[in-house]
């Protein structure tokens, strides 16, 4: 449809990453990491520290970058800043959440298969009680 | 809903009546056209769903296994590993590309990762445990490639949602206000065009009525002169003037001596 064309095809855009330390590092070495000229990284390592405004901050400024097209967070992280990750809807970058060392994935609170629940036959995946 | 099924105003002529119809027809068919579109996109999207509860599933699968492979690789080359590779992060090598698919008729974004330049691997693992932080690596971008698979598909599963709910709302539309409409303005207009000819029909036999009376009396008043006339005539030669103030001049001209002009 003419005039809705969001979608953007870029050839080179970048993968987010907002997780734990050790999902981060092990991205890193795969070669994720990137720092551009102002010194800004896109990846935000989460600890026990790290203030529920910052990962929202960082989660905002992600989705806002022109040049990153998918954005990675772990699903506790996710958990923390919720609201903000399902009022979220626009098809790019995408957001994915990814399981952690601590924390398995657990489906019933993935914000994208949770709104496709009512698909789904009560045993399956979305639902939480397999 | 108020007003569900007015009737757009118009003037109720032929012409209309033709444009309504078209117009009727077009909706008809766009209404067939839409339905096949959202049912396509329909069976698309449940495809996708299935791929995406599996890959999800996987994906869990590949995780464990990279930080199994980065436990090792700490173990072995030492716990400062982490701090290396943050210091060595500079320009990153694992890109993604993103491209649209045309799928029954919607651009859907599609996603596929790249490698560009090399990657930086200057001083991690060379005191120790290079191997171990070679196959965490690869571990690692073996995790990467499935999860860009994963939000290609994720994305094109949230396009296509959009898409369908778009589709079934002009499909509703359609059906519901758009075709009712457009049928009860030809009722109108096809009532009206009927309507006006039963008031020309009425009115032509009226005025034949009114004709056919007024032949009808002139015929009896000229029979009724014509019979005076004669019976003037018949008692004037008799003497008696009947009734008749005829004319002097011209019929005692005629016929009496006494009336000298």
């Amino acid at each position: 449809m003419a005039g809705r064309a969001e979608i953007r095809t870029s050839n080179s855009a970048l993968i987010a990453m907002i997780a734990d330390e050790d999902t981060v590092t092990g991205f890193l070495l795969a070669g994720v990491g990137n720092i551009d000229l102002r010194r800004k990284t896109n990846y935000l390592i989460v600890d026990s520290k790290t203030t529920v405004k910052a990962i929202e901050d960082a989660f905002k400024e992600f989705t806002t970058k022109e040049n990153i097209a998918i954005v990675l967070i772990s699903q506790y992280v996710a958990n923390m800043i919720r609201f903000l990750v399902d009022s979220y809807n626009k098809p790019i970058p995408a957001i994915l959440e990814i399981p952690s060392k601590d924390h398995p994935y657990d489906p019933a609170h993935d914000s994208v298969l949770s709104r496709v629940k009512h698909l789904f036959s009560t045993e399956s995946v979305a639902s939480g009680r397999r | 809903m108020s007003g569900q099924s007015q009737r757009l105003t118009v003037v109720p002529t032929v012409t209309m009546l033709g444009v309504m119809k078209s117009r009727l027809v077009g909706a008809t068919r766009g209404h067939a056209l839409l339905k096949k579109k959202s049912d396509a996109l329909t069976v698309q999207f449940r495809q996708i769903l299935k791929k995406i509860v599996t890959t999800k599933e996987s994906m869990g699968e590949v995780m464990k296994t990279s930080s199994f492979a980065l436990t090792e690789a700490k173990y072995v080359a030492g716990e400062n590993i982490k701090h290396i590779v943050l210091e060595n992060v500079q320009n990153a090598s694992l890109k993604v590309r993103s491209r649209q698919e045309n799928v029954a008729g919607v651009k859907l974004p599609k996603f596929e990762y790249f490698t560009e330049g090399e990657i930086k691997n200057d001083l991690t693992g060379l005191a120790r445990g290079g191997q171990q932080v070679q196959l965490c690596r690869a571990a690692n971008i073996k995790a990467i490639e499935l999860l860009v698979e994963l939000a290609s598909l994720q994305t094109s599963f949230l396009t296509l949602d959009e898409a369908i709910k778009t589709t079934n709302r002009r499909v509703n539309a359609l059906e519901n206000v758009v075709k009712p409409r457009l049928e009860n303005t030809i009722n109108y207009i096809k009532g009206e065009l009927d309507e006006l000819e039963r008031e020309d029909f009425f009115r032509l036999k009226k005025i034949q009525g009114y004709k056919k009376r007024e032949i009808e009396r002139q015929l009896a008043a000229a029979k009724q002169f014509a019979e005076e006339q004669f019976a003037e005539k018949v008692s004037l030669q008799k003497g008696i003037s009947l009734n008749l103030a005829h004319n002097l001049l011209s019929a005692g001209a005629n016929k009496d001596e006494d009336i000298i002009f």
